[in-house]
């Protein structure tokens, strides 16, 4: 075993025979370009809409609840796709959460929520996913595009110029924390801290 | 008999069908196979600040958007702020506390399931034209009228 590795030990490290340095040097340049561009070419694909909505998981659950809310249809047409606030931006954080997403890759051929009943079962577990994932980052997806530097809040309703001024501008509250449920559906709230206890008024 | 049958169905048929051809379009704005252009959608108010109601125990309406408010199973926007408990932090009006009465008039720990869609009741205000006049009169104005 020691003496196989010490052979290609021993390949790797002397001098090429057969193959210029111009066309070593130039070769490794390029091949590390076409993989490079492959592999960030293929990750920019699985950012898409159309990877997203590939599955009937996302395309019948979440990506039909978006379409009503004003991330996707509003008066200035600029709307939000999955990747935008499900994806970090930053290529390390990016890739931390792609290597994450090879859960979900098993949770499709495992078929986790491949109908209607176990999705809406699930939905408070893959909800708090998100919200955990969003607090410990500050709201960066939402920040991506909503800077808080940028709001003008003699524009905002005086609620929310209110409690933006305060609790958000101070730290002690984070996009989060209040806009929950705003591009999907909610799971059962009751236990969720500023939610009512749905289950108690209902019985 | 039959004869008077005869001639009063068509009649009446006919009636119908002229009084049909008068009014059933006015609050179309156009004759019934003709695409006539929708009105404006209205503005919600959204000003915050409380209006007057016409009467006691008028609900109160809503002064701010409610756009994508979820009130379901599963989730009540609106008591997220104007529940007893939430209101420390929201500093919105509590809902009033017959809303944790059931119908017999006993006091609930949480909102009344009866009570719980919001929107029964309580309406945000557009700025919309009236479609109808309305000669309401609160009481006070009542009241100084009989003098």
């Amino acid at each position: 075993m020691f003496e196989k590795i010490k052979k290609y030990w021993t390949t790797a490290s002397s001098p090429s025979k057969h193959f210029s340095l111009g066309f070593l040097t130039l070769g490794g340049f390029a091949m590390g370009l076409i993989f490079w561009g492959g592999f960030n070419t293929a990750m920019e694909f699985t950012n898409t809409e159309a990877f997203c909505t590939g599955c009937h998981e996302m395309r019948e659950n979440v990506y039909e609840e978006l379409q009503y809310t004003i991330h996707f249809s509003n008066r200035s047409g600029v709307r939000a796709k999955c990747s935008d606030c499900h994806v970090p931006h930053e290529w390390t954080d990016k890739i931390a959460r792609k290597m994450q997403a090879s859960k979900e890759v098993w949770g499709k051929i495992f078929g986790t929520i491949n109908t209607r009943e176990k999705f809406l079962e699930k939905r408070l577990h893959l909800a708090q996913n998100e919200w955990a994932r969003l607090k410990a980052n500050d709201s960066l997806e939402c920040r991506n595009c909503h800077d808080f530097d940028y709001m003008d809040f003699t524009k905002q309703s005086k609620r929310a110029s209110y409690q933006h001024s305060t609790s958000l501008a101070s730290g002690d509250k984070t996009c989060i924390d209040c806009h929950k449920g705003i591009a999907h559906e909610l799971p059962d709230m009751s236990g969720v801290p500023g939610w009512d206890d749905v289950a108690a008024a209902t019985e | 008999m039959k004869n008077s049958a005869m001639i009063f169905v068509p009649l009446l048929l006919l009636a119908s069908l002229v009084l049909a051809s008068d009014n059933i379009a006015t609050l179309r704005g156009g004759p019934i196979n003709e695409e006539v252009q929708p009105p404006k959608i209205a503005e919600v108010e959204n000003k915050d600040i409380k209006r007057v109601r016409n009467y006691p125990m008028q609900p109160p309406t809503i002064p701010h958007t409610v756009r994508d408010y979820r009130v379901d199973l599963n989730s009540n926007k609106c008591l997220s702020c104007h529940s007893r408990k939430q209101t420390g932090q929201s500093q919105a009006p509590m809902v009033s506390v017959t809303h944790y009465m059931d119908r017999d008039g006993n006091f609930l720990a949480d909102v009344s399931p009866r009570r719980y869609f919001c929107q029964q009741c309580h309406v945000v205000q557009t700025n919309a034209p009236s479609l109808v006049g309305s000669d309401f009169k609160d009481i006070d104005q009542l009241l100084s009228e009989e003098k």
